[in-house]
């Protein structure tokens, strides 16, 4: 599959996190200063220059496990602190946001302008920020000059990846329910109608040439959808109108964020069947996590700021009821250290998560080895 | 035939008037989803034994399984890719099955490689290791794009080079015998038919992602005819009945080209989204188009009887609703029914004439 698509899947997953994450620190009245503190220590780590070099190395898509812990990480790069039920429910949230995003892109190639409206709502959010502001820039162009001169071929294949990845995920979410743009079970609704995608033509056409190439004839046909000519196409500048609305903020104060888990079902437990019987990656994706953390520089507090609970969910009893209801199979398990064997990458791993770390309590530990395995079970 | 459209019950088929209708029949049941893939769907018709094959590719896996004529699903197996090396489990490109003059192999093509198999899928008979030696950082390596041509079976790779193996009539002695070069992109699909009338007709077509199609003539080597450029869309499915190659690409179009001198002919504004198969039914010349917009229509190919000239006409189409379909095959040679796939979807969908 495509060696190119984990930018663009991180960065829109990530944009996603942070429309979810603003919306709820205004729902739980969290003071502002506060709020905007924790969006941008979280943009400021997404957007390291180290990290963002790791990212747009060639490289394969990993597990849904392996880029969950990524983004558990980058939750936690603030103040702000996220039980485990509420980081899953953030997680199907972002994942089922980007999968109707990726499925709904009338081209190929409109991903990226989907990639430009996070882009662009991220902006919004540092306005106040030059550094990171300059940052987020850097990225921009960075995937210019990685997409900008990509075939339509190749925008396929990228699209038919990212698919991969998110086959037989079908979580209800209540915000995609109510605009019914997701069915009751699960699927996404296609429309057939609206504005074509730029370079396509309205269905309903024949039209035969002679030997010489002349247009002869034209005849209609009935093609069943009710499609309109698109009015033109969205920019790929740094500034401009992208047209889509695929990737800007659908949240706000009044639509919250909930999910309803579709609960045992033979598609999610198959999947599930496969994920856990792939174990043999659990190293190379070690691997895989240890450079693209390692790029992560997470500042360390300078003084006792003191930390607060995000909760998804409306009340903390919802949130635990949640932990204890969900499906056996859609539970996001972490990565298990014990499976690898290479010391040296355990050290490595344990050294990159020691700088990472962001708590208020001292750890009791006897080994960096159990430290580890301490850090990754509290995620 | 179904007369007038004025009296009848409403259905989501758009149907002209002298031209059949279509209704959903039973679906069979796949233990797997089917990936986003083009041309993911293979059907091996078998009326001899009552029975049909179908083939759909899940991502790391594959599907086979044989039905009843009323759709009850009967035996079916999980293929893989063979050799699983590297960062993630290879994925699998396509499925396809290749009637040859004496056998049939079953053929599956993926990131590592090309399996062929006994029909049912049961014994592998033979494995190309793909070579990527030439490839960048940056390039995907597969190989997709599979088409019996003789008792020769033609398979596609990244690099836009086609592969020739020579199929015996049996036993596992298959070489690869010729590497045509045509494409610089990397091949989508083939198709190819029996070599009829004169010496010397095209009778096998290539697409590629850019849009272009290379048209050959088989024999103990291949020769190239005639190169129909792209224009930057992918073309990712290719027909070949009578001389006609009919070409759907990712900007909804099916093009009807002549074989013999490359020439557009005819030009559908077909689907609103990119095509993903296209299937011919040569006992009639019915042709039909499968696309990401959830429609799949019917069409009937035929030549004017004076001018020889091509000649379309739309006979159905057909909605599915919130299905993004990834592959559509006729599964009778006269056309009247036909299955379809669509991504994510647990079970193949059939349909049959009223």
């Amino acid at each position: 599959m495509s060696v190119r698509t984990l930018p663009l899947l991180f960065l829109n997953l990530g944009g996603e996190m942070l429309y979810i994450l603003d919306q709820r620190l205004r729902a739980q009245n969290i003071p502002a200063d506060k709020a905007r503190k924790v969006l941008n220590d979280i943009i400021m780590t997404m957007f390291n220059r180290k990290f963002m070099e790791e990212l747009f190395k060639p490289q394969e898509l990993y597990s849904k496990k392996a880029l969950r812990t990524i983004y558990d990480r980058l939750a936690h790069a603030s103040i702000m602190r996220l039980n485990q039920a509420s980081m899953d429910k953030l997680y199907d949230l972002m994942t089922m946001a980007f999968k109707y995003q990726v499925l709904l892109c009338p081209r190929p190639k409109d991903v990226l302008l989907v990639t430009f409206n996070h882009l662009d709502a991220i902006k919004g959010f540092i306005q106040d920020s030059p550094t990171i502001l300059h940052q987020v820039d850097e990225t921009f162009r960075q995937l210019t000059e990685v997409y900008g001169a990509l075939s339509a071929g190749e925008f396929r294949l990228i699209r038919q990846t990212l698919l991969l990845f998110f086959q037989d995920l079908h979580i209800r979410v209540s915000i995609f329910l109510k605009d019914r743009v997701q069915n009751s079970n699960g699927r996404f609704v296609l429309p057939v109608s609206g504005p074509v995608p730029w370079g396509t033509e309205v269905p309903g056409l024949i039209r035969m040439f002679n030997s010489k190439g002349e247009e002869e004839k034209k005849i209609e046909f009935k093609h069943g959808g009710n499609y309109v000519t698109a009015l033109k196409e969205g920019s790929f500048e740094l500034y401009g109108d992208r047209v889509l609305k695929l990737g800007t903020n659908m949240y706000s104060v009044n639509r919250p964020v909930e999910t309803q888990m579709s609960g045992a079902s033979k598609d999610s437990a198959s999947r599930a069947q496969e994920s856990i019987a792939a174990n043999p990656l659990a190293k190379e994706e070690l691997n895989f996590l240890a450079r693209l953390m390692g790029g992560m520089e997470i500042k360390k507090p300078s003084g006792p700021e003191p930390g607060f609970r995000m909760n998804l969910f409306t009340t903390d009893e919802e949130e635990e009821h949640a932990a204890l209801c969900r499906p056996e199979e859609l539970s996001y398990e972490v990565i298990n250290i014990q499976a690898v064997q290479d010391q040296q990458r355990n050290e490595e791993l344990a050294r990159i998560m020691g700088e990472l770390e962001v708590t208020e309590q001292p750890r009791q530990s006897t080994t960096k080895g159990d430290d580890l395995l301490a850090m990754m079970d509290e995620l | 035939m179904v007369a007038a459209d004025s009296e009848g019950p409403k259905d989501p088929g758009i149907r002209c008037p002298s031209h059949r209708m279509f209704r959903r029949e039973r679906s069979i049941p796949l233990q797997s989803s089917a990936a986003a893939l083009c041309n993911n769907l293979s059907v091996l018709q078998l009326p001899a034994r009552n029975l049909t094959l179908f083939g759909v590719v899940h991502g790391p896996s594959a599907q086979v399984l044989s039905a009843a004529p009323d759709g009850v699903p009967l035996a079916q197996r999980q293929l893989h890719v063979k050799e699983g090396a590297g960062v993630s489990p290879p994925h699998i490109t396509q499925v396809h099955w290749c009637v040859l003059p004496f056998r049939v192999l079953l053929v599956l093509t993926s990131h590592r490689g090309i399996q062929m198999y006994e029909s049912d899928g049961s014994i592998m008979v033979y494995w190309h290791a793909l070579n990527s030696g030439d490839a960048s950082s940056v390039q995907a390596v597969f190989a997709q794009g599979i088409a019996a041509s003789g008792h020769f079976i033609c398979v596609g790779t990244w690099s836009g080079r086609v592969l020739v193996f020579d199929i015996p009539a049996k036993g596992p002695n298959i070489m690869l015998s010729e590497e045509l070069a045509g494409h610089q992109t990397p091949v989508t699909d083939i198709a190819a038919e029996p070599v009829q009338g004169q010496d010397g007709m095209a009778d096998m077509v290539t697409a590629d992602d850019s849009g272009s199609l290379c048209v050959w003539r088989s024999g103990p080597e291949f020769t190239l005819l005639t190169r129909i450029p792209g224009f930057g869309v992918p073309c990712s499915s290719v027909q070949l009945w009578q001389g006609i190659i009919a070409a759907g690409y990712g900007n909804g179009q099916v093009h009807l080209y002549e074989a013999t001198t490359g020439t557009l002919n005819i030009q559908i504004n077909a689907h609103a989204r990119a095509i993903c198969a296209l299937d011919l039914a040569p006992e009639v010349g019915k042709l039909l188009s499968a696309a990401e917009d959830t429609f799949v229509h019917i069409w009937k190919l035929s030549r004017n009887p004076e001018s020889g000239c091509i000649e379309v006409e739309h006979c159905h189409g057909e909605c599915v609703p919130d299905t993004q379909v990834c592959g559509a095959q006729f599964c009778d040679p006269s056309g009247s029914s036909f299955a379809v796939t669509g991504y994510d979807l647990t079970e193949i969908l059939r349909f049959g004439s009223v």
